[in-house]
Parts: C-alpha cells; structure tokens; sequence
C-alpha cells in the first residue's frame, strides 16, 4: 500500500490549519503502525487521514500499516524494531509504555517537540489522557483513540420494567435493584433478558475491573510501573461484586467474554451493558431501539478506567523522520482531524479544542450520548499498567476468571495474583 | 545408463534441502535449547547464563500442570473421537447409498476451510443466547449453555470444533484404504457366514490399520500443533480451562515476551511429542499387517 503523494490541489484550506505543515524540507518516508480495536470503520478512515497529510507534504510519503489489534500491533512493532528496522511511528496501547520503555525502543516526544509552540501543543490534551503518557518527567506518548467504558442501556427495555428511562443506575446496588427488576424470563424460567452484562474475561474484563477498583476510592497501579495492587479491600469488593450481580440473577453465571457483549446488548439479550465509548458507533448504526448512556455505577462514588491507543515515535529514526513523524502526529491531533476520526469511531477526541469544532458541535448534539464519556473523564484513572505489563496483568486475569466461574474465592485468588505480581516486580524496584 | 553422480553435483543438489531443514528446523531447535540456558534480557536486566533455572521454574509452574493436564485431556478427546467420526463417514460415503458425492463433498468442507474463520463461525455458534446452540436449546426449553465462559465446558468445545474440523480429511485417507480393502477377502468372510459387524472387525479393520496409525499420528501432531482456534475464542480462559500447551508457549513468549521461558517450554513440547513419536511408531508398527 504505497501512497504515492498525489498533487491534487484539494486541500488548501486544511493546510492552512496545520501549523507548520509544511515545516521540514527534508524528505522522510514514514511507516505508521495502527492498530484497530473497535467496530466502526477505522482503517478507511486511517487511510483517507494519512492520504490528506500526504498530499499537503508532498516531500514525505507514509505508508500506513494496519497491523491487526492492540496486541498484535505491539507485537509486530517489537518485533521489527528488534530486527532493526522499526516504523518510525506507530498508535499503540498508551500502558505499553514499560514495556516499550524497557525494550529501549522508543523516544520520549518532549525530546523532540521542545519550542514553546510544542510545549503549548502538549499541554493542550486534557490531563486525565497525558497522565499515562509520562514516565520519569518525561513525555513519551500523545493520546490519540482514547476511549473510556460507559454505560448503555436499553430505554424500552428500562420502560417495559417500569423504570424510568432518563435515570439509568448509579451504584452497585442500584444495578442490583433495577437490575432485578429488567430481568426477563421465557414460560420455561429460562432468561431471555438479563439485567446487565460486565464483560469479565481476559483483558477486556481486567480493564473494567479497574473501573471498579476505582469506584471503591483506590488503584490497581501507580505510576512508577513497579507496583500492583490486586489485594486490597476496594479489589476484593469489587470481585465480590461481580459474583453478587449473577448471585442474584441479574448477571448470566460464569464468565462474560468481551466480543460478544455489543451483539448481546443489540439482539436485547441484556438491558445494559459495560463497554468502550469505542462502540458508540457501532451501536449507533445498529440498534433498533431507544437507548442511553450513563456514568459506570460505582461502588463508592463514580469510576472508570482510561483506555486506549496513544501515537509513539521510535528511536532509531533519522532526525528528519522525527521531525516528519511529529509533524504527522500534530495533524493527526489537530481538531479538524480527531473530530473525524471520533466521528468515525466513537473514541474520545483527547483535546478540547477538538470539541469545540463546528462537526463535533453538531455531532454531540445529534448523539449527545458522546458527551457521557467526556464528563466521566474527571472520575477516571489510568489503565493498569507495569513493567511485565503482560505478565502481571494475566494474574489478575487469572483471578477474576477464577472466581466469576466458581473456582476459587475472591479473597484467594487476590492474595494468588498478589504474590504472582510481586515475584515478577521484585526485579524492577 | 546408470552412470553414477558425481560427488560435487550430489553435494550441491543436497545442499538445497539440507540449508532449509538446518535454517528452519535444527537451528531453531537448538537455539531454542540454548535460549532455555539463559534468562530474559531486556535493557533494564542484563543478559546472564541461569544454567536449568528455567527448568526448575518449569517444574514449580502450577499453570503449567494445568495446560499439560488440558493437552493430554484434549489428545485423548479429540484422537479416538476423529478417528470414530471419521470412520464412520468413510463406510458411510462408501456404501451403496444415494448422494453419496454430496455427502463426501459436505462431510470434507469443514477441512478446507481455514482453521481462524472456522473459528469465528464457532464463536458465533456458541455465543450464550444468541448463539445458534442456545438458540436450538431455547427451542427444546432447555437453559442457556455459557460454553466459552465457563470452566466446565470451555475446553470441551474447543475439542468438538477440532474434532469437526479434522474429521473430514481423516475420512478421505479412510475412503481410500476401504477402497483398496480387497472384495475377495470379504466374500470369504462372508461365505463362512459372518455379518457385516463381524466383517467389519475381523476383515475390514484390521486392513485399515496403516491407515489408522497415519491418522493417529497425525491427529496427535494436530492436537499439539493446531491452537488457532484457541486463540481466536477463549485465549486459553477461563481461568485457563482451555489453554493448551502449544498455546501456553504462545502466550508467553509472544505475548509477556518471555523468551527464555518460552524456549523451556519449546523444549519441553518437543521432548513430549518425541517420546509420543517413538513410542506410536516402534510399538504401533510392530503389531501392523502392511499389505
């Protein structure tokens, strides 16, 4: 898929937006790494983005390489810059940091981007999505498809139950409460609507879990990547939680896997579900009933995870492709550009200027469901995230699996994945 | 004219072959066993030699015990099923019957599709609910089956989509062994006044024996070998119910990018899959009437 630059005329007006678009004279072949993680058409929309940067520098070329999903792209990025030859930028997991830190692969961008004009551009992200950005006072990574999870729940369903539809549920027990009160049973006692849907599965599951954890007035990580809190009593609630909701009917036993939640939500198999803002489109297009978004209820108080992709710049890269890839970077962030790219996918443009755009107006306006996220932004926190990311993430995996399937107790299992975490970590404090 | 070749044109044409099997498959061997030797390096933790750290690492590994347990439930679920099922379809399409052309071209589609969409066919047909087997379930009244998200059945029906795939093949190569299975033998058989059952197991079968044993083989290679689908619809969850061994080594090296680890359990797989080599080859062979 080479993109060759075209001499289309066409976007005049657009560059004029870009600042410094056309800042460096030197020419630098750029390969991009994507990554996409929701169902919404994303690699088109990369493409027509990456197409338009192209044209207005016609002295770089950037071949974008869609590389399967998160994991997949991080893989595949590790994996060629160990074999030398890296993309000089690439959208991966913003908690890939350790491990893209660790493996020396990357340069912090507050390394290149260092004018006043730079730093003004980075202060310009809303705090809560730069914070998983920095590492040791340094800025590595820029949000890009930032995505938080939020509520969505069926209005029709919600009436049909006698609730009301504008006030979805806060808290725990609330969700309990009306959750009851939407499940649904066939003649034969077999449910065919269950009251919520809370992934718990592999790391779409973990990543929620977060969100509960936080709800409950504490963190699975902090900032120094060295340390994991998976046995605490906001952990333990929170599991014990989750068991209570299919405990009490309102949640299907066993576990929940991530793919199939949006499908089961649509096809009104459950009320409500926990997911990506990522799906807002996707639900968007294809529900055909009256739905709505609301806060994650929480435990304590309200509480969601940070999730999602960020741009990195890669260290073996000549100066002029530095220079070329931040300037890609800024048109991708530039307000114009993320309102499309939000549009398209339903992530949360990381920018406020992006919000203010006259598309965005006018699309918060027709799916004012958007705006959830964006209010919730306060209440979340960074996704967990260490060295060994992988590694120690797979124990808290192993735990919530464990004991939503039956097999262990919250308490066990927590002080399992705890000594687990703490025998890999050892080795970085 | 049988002239003899000459030493430096053997050597060249054998270089060819010899290059790819050491480029693909000794070097990796060994410098997996190698790799074992050592520990993870990354910039933040030097390289160093563990000796058999790694291996002592192997034998404290709980997840480990479990995965071994999974791959040798899902060899003895999957083996004696596909060779059953396969047989089965074999004397099915070989009989007399009509549509019989059909049958052979729907029982062998399964195998030529590729093994990643089959699985997301599956993911869909087990998806609680929605799913066409709750949908078949509802109908008769019966619950909904979590079967991926639970750990009672997870690994239960990652053997049946294996079973659904392979099966097919395995039938063709049955097909062509009751096709050579002389008329005359089972005439005699017959003369003497035994029915098809007893036909079949005194005659037919034991004639299928090479072919049974080709099958073994190579269902158990497939049994280690094939985790596409595992990946695709469980990840090896939950709770590790469904992760295999093949998959275990996946999870590690490629996705906590352990390699050294990830190399001990390569090892470990190979050993494992050349004692079973061995043992179906030597003991299996030697009580094997080859035509």
């Amino acid at each position: 898929m080479m993109r060759l630059k075209c001499a289309s005329a066409m976007p005049l007006v657009l560059g004029a937006l870009i600042s410094g678009g056309a800042a460096s004279v030197q020419a630098a072949d750029l390969e991009f790494y994507f990554p996409v993680g929701v169902n919404a058409p994303a690699v088109a929309t990369i493409e027509e983005l990456t197409n338009k940067w192209a044209a207005q520098n016609p002295q770089h070329t950037v071949k974008a390489v869609y590389a399967g999903n998160y994991e997949e792209t991080t893989t595949k990025a590790l994996t060629a810059a160990q074999a030398g030859d890296p993309p000089q930028v690439a959208v991966l997991l913003s908690i890939d940091l350790f491990t893209l830190v660790e493996e020396d692969v990357i340069l912090p961008i507050s390394d290149i981007a260092t004018t006043a004009e730079d730093q003004a551009w980075m202060d310009g992200f809303y705090p809560a999505f730069m914070s998983d950005s920095r590492f040791e006072g340094k800025t590595y990574s820029i949000p890009f498809q930032r995505s938080t999870p939020v509520l969505y729940f069926n209005k029709d369903a919600f009436r049909a139950a006698g609730l009301d539809p504008e006030t979805p549920p806060k808290t725990w027990d609330e969700m309990i409460e009306m959750g009851k009160k939407l499940v649904v049973k066939d003649d034969n006692g077999n449910v065919t609507q269950w009251g919520t849907r809370i992934p718990t599965l592999g790391l779409g599951g973990a990543w929620l879990f977060g969100g509960l954890v936080v709800s409950k007035g504490d963190v699975l990580s902090t900032e120094t990547g060295t340390e994991a809190r998976f046995d605490t009593p906001a952990t333990t609630a929170a599991l014990e939680f989750l068991v209570q909701l299919s405990d009490e009917g309102v949640m299907q036993p066993g576990g929940i896997s991530w793919g199939d939640t949006p499908k089961a939500f649509l096809e009104g198999q459950t009320a409500s579900m926990w997911t990506s803002t990522g799906n807002l489109a996707f639900i968007n297009e294809n529900a055909e009933f009256d739905w709505g978004v609301g806060f994650l209820p929480g435990g304590d108080g309200p509480g969601a995870p940070l999730g999602g992709g960020n741009f990195y710049i890669f260290k073996e890269t000549t100066d002029e492709e530095r220079e070329a890839a931040l300037d890609f970077i800024k048109f991708m962030t530039a307000p114009e550009n993320a309102a499309r790219w939000s549009i398209a996918t339903g992530y949360v443009a990381p920018r406020p200027d992006t919000w203010e755009t006259p598309e965005m107006k006018a699309y918060s306006e027709k799916l004012p469901q958007a705006l959830v996220a964006l209010d919730q932004l306060p209440y979340a926190y960074r996704e967990f995230a260490t060295f060994q990311r992988a590694k120690v993430t797979q124990y808290l995996v192993d735990a919530i699996e464990s004991v939503v399937t039956g097999g262990s107790t919250a308490a066990e299992a927590l002080a399992k994945a705890q000594e687990g975490a703490d025998s890999v970590l050892s080795d970085y404090k | 004219m049988n002239k003899r070749l000459p030493l430096g044109l053997g050597f060249v044409l054998l270089v060819m072959p010899c290059s790819l099997l050491v480029a693909f498959t000794h070097y990796p061997a060994v410098r997996a066993l190698i790799n074992s030797l050592w520990n993870n390096a990354s910039s933040r933790r030097p390289s160093k030699f563990v000796g058999i750290e790694n291996y002592e690492a192997l034998i404290a590994d709980e997840k480990l015990m479990q995965v071994l347990t999974n791959s040798g439930l899902y060899a003895l679920g999957t083996i004696p099923l596909a060779i059953f099922l396969s047989i089965s379809m074999a004397l099915l399409v070989n009989s007399k019957l009509p549509a019989t052309g059909l049958m052979r071209l729907s029982f062998f589609m399964p195998t030529m599709l590729p093994l990643v969409a089959v699985a997301n066919i599956w993911l869909f047909f087990y998806a609680p609910g929605i799913g066409l087997a709750s949908q078949i379930m509802n109908f008769f009244g019966l619950p909904t089956i979590n079967f991926l998200g639970s750990t009672e059945t997870s690994l239960a029906s990652m053997m049946v989509v294996a079973v659904w795939k392979e099966a097919g093949l395995f039938m063709i190569f049955y097909l062509a062994a009751l096709q050579a299975v002389p008329e005359n033998l089972k005439d005699a058989a017959r003369l003497e006044g035994a029915g098809p059952v007893r036909v079949f197991i005194d005659v037919v079968f034991p004639l299928l024996r090479p072919t049974t044993i080709f099958v073994a083989v190579n269902a158990l290679i497939n049994a280690f070998r094939l985790v596409d689908h595992i990946i695709v619809m469980t990840k090896g969850g939950p709770d590790n119910s469904s992760a295999l061994l093949l998959y275990y080594i996946y999870e590690v090296t490629f996705r906590q990018r352990d390699f050294a680890y990830g190399a001990t359990l390569t090892v470990l797989m190979v050993a494992i899959l050349g004692v079973l080599a061995a043992f179906q080859f030597w003991v299996l062979d030697r009580k094997t009437h080859y035509q």
